[in-house]
């Protein structure tokens, strides 16, 4: 706020950075929210006991370029991140990342083929999907269309701050078939009408930017719907008793993975971490308490089947649902981040 | 006659000069003393406050990143013409660094600074690093043009020319939504990609608005707390500082859920039949005023109370004595007494609010946010620190420039921070 108060900070920061120059604990960085609250459950304090490593884990809302200031700028506090499709591609390229250790992890052929990188290997398989509270809205949407119709639907809606997923739901509530999303948004015709079809529910957007927030928007009435992470909501009905309902169809999924940024002091216990995260005897413990897709072909078969229906990677979810293109996202992120600030700031 | 009167001269110059230069030795003790005084702090501001906001300014100047990865390339680029494509030498050195920095794994950089100019700089650059040959195919420019079309385009080489340049004005001209063209002439960006100018007359309006409202309400409280008994003044004056002492994000948290749609304030105006509908309060512009006055509010109240406590009562009475109306007699006597706590409350309201992030970014809307948003968007997020540093000089120059005109209309003099 004031001066004093900056300089005070910054005495502090300086402080904080002649501390971390010292040996520091493993540092895992997820997402936050009741997500990384079961990560913590299942695989940070579980490794801690087994292996007797100090975990300390911290929380972030995305962006490579949050991942370059920690690696060029020396120093980083962060081990090991999980980061999402783009942001690893781009972040490998770039020289920020470790290479994996597969033979640690038991093999390439032991994941899904889309968790399978040379800087890191898949966490989860996510969906981002239209959602609702089913105890305030009885008659709820059932496609991107629905959503922004809001006549039919009165009140505000809430969508992630930024281009990605925002465009392809957009094109989708033009009526462009999921299949031919990306070959829409490859033209600058197509990203022109994604844009012009955001304009029309400009004035009823709450945009938010952590992957707790559309939970608290939909709580709170804030939001008449909103799009969320799917394991998310099905972890808030449980633990909140309530009654927020998922949209599959339209929903858009995506592979996120574990890297170890480049240079890490702790890069032998954050193998190790990873090792034990991808083990797929300890990767059935996550679906029951948050319902993401597991990305070891032999979780599959060990998750409690009654969670299946809500896991991403059901099959009839996985086909209702579009695959992210990553390729996509990594050439286009930046420019399309700088008109989407451009669009919304406006 | 002559002869005595010069010993006695030159004895009472001696004298009198013994009498200056005892008198310069005091004075230069005293500059010391003056000097050793001030001394810590101002060495203190210097290095923590002075050079860390000279750096963070310089860097909206900033081009190191093509001439620290490239350094032969840079130089040959600076010899460069710029008319057309550049000769086989540029290609060929160029082709050998990209290569080295593939290698070291240092291109990074080099295409940040590129895609700020050419959105497709990034993936063209790995590409061709990714797909680069050993030796030639016939010459480097045929091999590098063949690799990825963009290096056989001669606006690709202005922004590499520009790029290897020891400053870039990039940054500043974009905080203020100009660019140059491929000729490097200074043009607006295109309509779509605008929005700083937008941004900055949006600051201004908010810090503006809430100036004129935290006036409006301060005032009569200030003025009600200077005329009671000390008692009564100072517990009230408790009210006043307890929130100002109290977290500011605590005071934001607390707004967001006392002006939410299922908040305290939209269910007790629908129980009371006043609306029918719950009133949009927040994540708009309402919220942010709201927030921001009540947050801002001790700044306007506690000059303008210390400049009313010392206006003696005998003033008004004498005015309305003579026959002024109570109406008169304050915007006549009392009123020009109280502008410098105006002046004082006023100027810090500004240029807090001017400068205010958390609480438009909690309670505001994207149509909201205020420069410091992208500040901190451009430091945090896409790490670009150019257009951050480029956003706070001309915020920093444009303030300057509004207090320059008010210390002229108002005088610097004309105010009292209390």
């Amino acid at each position: 706020m004031s001066w004093k108060t900056n300089l005070f900070l910054g005495a502090a920061l300086l402080g904080a950075t002649v501390a971390s120059a010292e040996a520091r604990d493993l540092t895992v960085t997820s997402w936050g929210g009741n997500y990384q609250d079961a990560q913590r459950e299942v695989y940070f304090a579980p490794f801690s006991k087994k292996t007797g490593t100090k975990v300390v884990d911290d929380s972030w809302n995305g962006g490579v370029g949050a991942l370059r200031a920690k690696v060029e700028g020396g120093n980083a506090d962060w081990d090991v991140v999980q980061v999402e499709a783009e942001e690893l591609a781009l972040g490998c390229e770039e020289g920020l990342f470790e290479q994996m250790d597969w033979s640690a992890l038991g093999g390439k052929d032991k994941f899904i083929p889309a968790a399978v990188h040379e800087c890191g290997v898949g966490a989860i398989v996510w969906t981002t999907l239209i959602t609702y509270d089913g105890a305030r809205l009885k008659e709820g949407p059932k496609s991107w269309a629905d959503f922004w119709n809001t006549e039919k639907f009165p009140g505000k809606r809430g969508l992630r701050r930024g281009p990605k997923y925002t465009l392809e739901f957009a094109l989708m509530a033009d009526g462009v078939e999921p299949s031919q999303v990306y070959q829409t948004l490859g033209t600058d015709a197509g990203i022109d009408r994604a844009f012009k079809k955001l304009d029309q529910i400009k004035s009823s957007m709450v945009w938010w930017e952590a992957g707790a927030q559309p939970q608290q928007l939909l709580a709170s009435g804030e939001v008449a719907m909103t799009s969320a992470y799917n394991a998310r909501i099905a972890a808030a009905n449980k633990s909140d008793n309530r009654d927020f309902r998922i949209v599959w169809p339209g929903g858009v999924y995506a592979v996120d993975s574990w890297v170890i940024l480049r240079d890490s002091p702790n890069k032998e216990a954050g193998m190790d971490l990873i090792a034990f995260m991808s083990d797929p005897v300890n990767q059935k413990n996550l679906p029951p308490k948050v319902p993401y897709g597991v990305t070891n072909k032999e979780a599959t078969a060990l998750v409690d089947p009654a969670v299946l229906p809500i896991m991403p990677t059901e099959p009839g979810n996985l086909a209702a649902g579009l695959e992210l293109n990553t390729d996509f996202w990594v050439a286009n992120i930046e420019r399309l981040t700088e008109r989407f600030n451009a669009w919304v700031g406006q | 006659m002559t002869a005595p009167t010069v010993p006695r001269d030159s004895s009472l110059q001696a004298s009198s000069g013994g009498l200056k230069a005892e008198l310069r030795r005091t004075q230069r003790r005293r500059k010391l003393e003056a000097v050793a005084l001030v001394a810590p702090l101002f060495l203190f501001l210097a290095v923590f406050f002075l050079a860390p906001i000279a750096a963070m300014l310089f860097r909206s100047l900033d081009n190191s990143e093509l001439p620290s990865a490239m350094p032969r390339t840079a130089e040959v680029l600076r010899a460069w013409d710029g008319a057309g494509l550049p000769p086989e030498p540029v290609f060929a050195t160029f082709a050998s660094e990209l290569a080295a920095g593939q290698k070291a794994r240092n291109l990074a950089g080099v295409a940040k600074r590129l895609t700020y100019e050419l959105p497709n700089m990034r993936s063209a650059l790995f590409a061709t690093a990714r797909a680069l040959p050993e030796q030639p195919d016939g010459t480097w420019q045929k091999t590098l043009t063949g690799a990825n079309a963009v290096w056989g385009e001669p606006a690709t080489w202005a922004v590499m020319r520009r790029a290897a340049a020891p400053f870039t004005p990039l940054y500043l001209l974009a905080a203020v939504d100009r660019e140059m063209d491929a000729n490097g002439n200074i043009v607006s960006v295109a309509p779509d990609r605008a929005i700083y100018v937008d941004i900055f007359i949006r600051t201004f309006w908010i810090a503006i608005v809430v100036t004129v409202v935290c006036l409006f309400l301060g005032y009569p409280l200030a003025y009600k707390l200077a005329s009671l008994p000390p008692r009564i003044a100072n517990l009230l004056m408790i009210l006043v500082l307890l929130p100002f002492w109290t977290s500011i994000l605590v005071r934001t948290g607390a707004w967001v859920v006392l002006l939410q749609r299922e908040g305290p304030i939209n269910e007790t105006l629908q129980t009371l039949g006043l609306i029918t509908e719950p009133l949009q309060l927040v994540y708009n512009r309402v919220g942010v005023y709201v927030a921001m006055v009540h947050i801002l509010l001790p700044f306007m109240i506690l000059p303008l109370y210390s400049v009313m406590k010392g206006i003696s009562p005998a003033y008004v009475r004498a005015a309305t004595s003579l026959g002024a109306t109570p109406f008169t007699a304050f915007r006549r006597v009392y009123l020009p007494q109280t502008v410098p706590g105006i002046g004082a409350g006023g100027l810090l309201v500004f240029i807090l609010g001017v400068g205010y992030y958390i609480t438009p970014a909690l309670v505001g809307g994207a149509g909201d946010q205020m420069v410091s948003y992208f500040v901190a968007f451009f430091t945090n997020q896409t790490i670009n620190w150019g257009m951050a540093a480029a956003l706070g000089s001309v915020l920093l120059v444009a303030t300057l420039v509004l207090y320059w005109i008010y210390a002229k209309l108002v005088g610097v003099d004309g105010m009292k921070m209390g």
